[in-house]
């Protein structure tokens, strides 16, 4: 089924601090039900991923029903209810880098990392997505870790790649 | 008026109105599904697609407004066309189990199908979402949601929890709880509008048919039957009567051709609730008035999905319920002990049925307060749905029956026990009583009507003022007690943000869940009749009407039950017996 079917992880141990944060945007945003993406982008920011518990929080705070919330948050592939890893590798699989060998990169990586798409490794270092063109096509296949976009990846060089993080 | 031809008819509509209803006041049926009158405007299913002269696409009927001069044209051929593909859209991932489901026969899409004339099924994919979630009130079947959204509509837009909504995206898409989690998990009040809505066999009751024929065909045991006030008023439909048809003769007859050994009545109950939740209420004004602490308002407890709720929402507000167990609890905990003991038979040899139109009361029976010597008081409810079905399942020819009669000694009625299934009913009811109580007299109102108090608003309110009262009851001399009566969750909430905000100004306050009260519940027919409401509330006015006894303390099967085996109202055996308390749900699974 969804990918929201699993969710029964640890809190963060800073889970209270990080409500915190998350309050003050949300007052920020006037707690209005019309800022809501707004709100949960930034709360993702805060807190990494947007589990029920954070979810609940929000929706009590906007007035707004959590399955509400939980519509929003399930729908758009950006926001995460599951813990995302230290960093995010994202391959781009649009086009021209799907021509010139984004699915190989895509292998390649869940090969070496021992990870599949839109999961974490194990030790809680990467978590590997796709995306459907970051808008780097001169420099296909491309691929970005976090901020840092990779130009015209060679699969072969990857686990050098990755060895820097 | 604006102007406007549909299907080269010149008609006139008023402005503001859809095309698809200046087209219906005209005569012109436009297919339509997930569109429900005075309930759900929402453009999901877009089969109502019709023509108009001059736009780019074609436009839908329940959301498109008329305007001067439009030429609409509802039959045409590209019309027919993209109806049959969007019908076929719906059914490519849409379980067709039909023969086995519960809807068969009374499914919208598939009378749809037949109006289409859609004669093939191209794209079947088989359904993507095979998950059945099943709680104790409430039966979630995903694999046949065709995405209408009534539901949402249900929960959000009228009863104001949103339990349900719009899950995921593409073809993982469900109508779910947050996250996607079952329905027992997310805080659900199990009224139930959410299975009087949805059009297929995506959302029902949880059954209870099954384990019914079991103790039935069972020799050994003994089968008590029950009806709730609204079910005799609404069980008609399932049989072709027009709505708002009292049946209740009838009703009796067919419970005792199904086998049942005891046919008893809610409505008996009914009455003796109002003995005790009076009681109840006169107990905590005379502390208030006495200076001593009471916790007012009292708020009624014999909605179960109300119940649910405020445990859920409110639970801060616990002490305000009466602890009152719900009537239909009431007696089966007398019919298996009162009545048990007087016919001689084991309690654990009797099997109690509740017949409800209500889901919540399914959830009701099994909690762990509903239990006395170690016996549940309800082992089974049947939605008003589910008693049709069994009486068809029977064979039983319901309108051919003669009328027969509620069974002695839990089977007699007032009026003011019919009056329980509408909203106002419990305080009009209870309003009647304490008021004879105080001050000796009958109440001083035409047919004894409390008249702000019926109808069917939101919220309502009535103040009566007691004058020359009892001279035990002296403290109650010049009071105004101020009662509210409001029905549907959202008008509750109202009430009870007040309460919690310190305004309230009640001293009474009657809650049911379900908009209109128990004659709209959510185990209620489903109804195409825009005028159901009135139209059930005036044939339970009626039955109060036809009575002769109208007051519930002038039952004599009640005043029996307190003489032989009860004592006296809130007394010892009452509270052990039909009294109950309450949990605190806030955090439950959440």
């Amino acid at each position: 089924m969804s990918q929201t079917k699993q969710m029964l992880y640890k809190l963060p141990e800073d889970h209270a601090q990080k409500l915190e944060l998350i309050a003050a945007v949300i007052a920020k945003y006037e707690a209005k039900p019309s800022n809501l993406i707004m709100i949960l982008h930034a709360a993702q920011g805060i807190y990494g991923y947007l589990p029920y518990e954070v979810q609940k929080f929000i929706a009590d705070k906007t007035s707004l029903s959590v399955s509400e919330v939980s519509g929003v948050v399930t729908f758009y592939s950006f926001f995460s209810t599951k813990p995302k890893g230290k960093h995010t590798i994202l391959v781009c699989m649009g086009t021209a880098c799907y021509v010139r060998g984004g699915k190989k990169l895509v292998d390649g990586i869940q090969k070496h990392l021992n990870v599949s798409v839109t999961n974490t490794t194990e030790d809680g270092k990467f978590t590997l997505s796709v995306a459907r063109c970051i808008g780097a096509c001169g420099l296909a296949p491309a691929l970005m870790v976090d901020d840092t976009v990779f130009k015209a990846v060679n699969p072969n060089k990857l686990e050098s790649l990755l060895s820097k993080y | 008026m604006i102007q406007l031809t549909i299907n080269n008819k010149k008609i006139s509509a008023a402005p503001g109105s859809t095309i698809l209803e200046a087209a219906k006041q005209n005569g012109i049926i436009i297919p339509s599904l997930c569109y429900m009158e005075g309930v759900h405007k929402f453009g999901s299913c877009r089969i109502c697609s019709v023509e108009v002269e001059g736009a780019r696409t074609l436009q839908i009927a329940c959301m498109a407004e008329v305007r001067e001069g439009m030429v609409v044209h509802t039959n045409s051929k590209k019309v027919q066309k993209t109806r049959k593909v969007l019908y076929e859209l719906m059914l490519s991932d849409h379980s067709k189990n039909c023969l086995s489901c519960v809807r068969n026969q009374s499914c919208e899409l598939q009378k749809l199908g037949d109006i289409l004339g859609v004669g093939e099924n191209r794209f079947d994919t088989g359904s993507a979402r095979e998950q059945l979630d099943i709680s104790p009130s409430i039966t979630r079947d995903l694999s046949k949601c065709i995405f209408c959204r009534r539901c949402v509509t249900a929960c959000k837009g009228i009863q104001g929890i949103g339990i349900l909504d719009a899950q995921n995206r593409g073809f993982d898409s469900v109508i779910a709880p947050a996250m996607d989690r079952p329905i027992n998990s997310a805080k659900c009040a199990f009224c139930g509008q959410c299975t009087v809505v949805c059009p297929v066999g995506a959302l029902k009751e949880t059954d209870h048919i099954e384990r019914v024929w079991e103790a039935i065909n069972n020799p050994e045991i003994r089968v008590v039957m029950q009806p709730a006030p609204a079910v005799r008023v609404a069980l008609g439909e399932m049989f072709g009567y027009p709505v708002g048809t009292s049946v209740t003769g009838q009703m009796a007859a067919a419970m005792r051709a199904l086998g049942v050994d005891d046919v008893f009545d809610t409505n008996w109950a009914a009455d003796l609730t109002i003995m005790e939740e009076g009681t109840e209420f006169l107990h905590r004004a005379i502390d208030a008035l006495s200076g001593k602490k009471a916790v007012l308002p009292l708020v009624s407890s014999c909605s179960p999905g109300w119940i649910k709720y405020i445990e859920s929402y409110f639970p801060q507000l616990i002490p305000n319920l009466s602890s009152c167990k719900s009537p239909h609890m009431m007696l089966g905990a007398l019919a298996k002990s009162y009545y048990a003991e007087s016919i001689d038979v084991a309690p654990e040899k009797m099997y109690t049925v509740s017949i409800m139109p209500c889901t919540a009361k399914k959830f009701e029976a099994g909690r762990e307060e509903m239990v006395n010597n170690g016996v549940p008081n309800v082992d089974a409810v049947l939605t008003t749905r589910e008693l049709g079905q069994m009486i068809k399942q029977a064979g039983i020819d319901f309108r051919s029956l003669k009328e027969e009669q509620f069974d002695d000694p839990l089977g007699q009625s007032t009026g003011a026990a019919d009056i329980f299934g509408v909203t106002g009913g419990v305080m009009e009811a209870a309003i009647r009583t304490v008021y004879v109580i105080i001050t000796g007299r009958e109440l001083p109102f035409e047919g004894l009507h409390v008249a702000p108090i019926v109808g069917l608003d939101q919220i309502k309110e009535a103040t009566l003022k007691l004058e020359n009262v009892l001279p035990d009851y002296k403290m109650f001399e010049g009071f105004e007690v101020k009662v509210a009566v409001t029905s549907g969750l959202a008008g509750a909430k109202i009430l009870m943000d007040q309460i919690m905000a310190g305004t309230s100004p009640y001293h009474f306050i009657e809650v049911m869940g379900c908009p209109s009260g128990c004659i709209c519940g959510g185990g209620q027919p489903r109804s195409e009749d825009p005028d159901v409401r009135t139209k059930r509330l005036k044939a339970l006015y009626s039955e109060d009407e036809s009575k002769v006894l109208r007051q519930s303390h002038l039952n004599p099967s009640i005043a029996a039950v307190y003489k032989d085996f009860l004592g006296k109202p809130c007394g010892h055996k009452s509270h052990e017996l039909l009294h109950t308390h309450y949990v605190d749900r806030s955090s439950e699974n959440e």
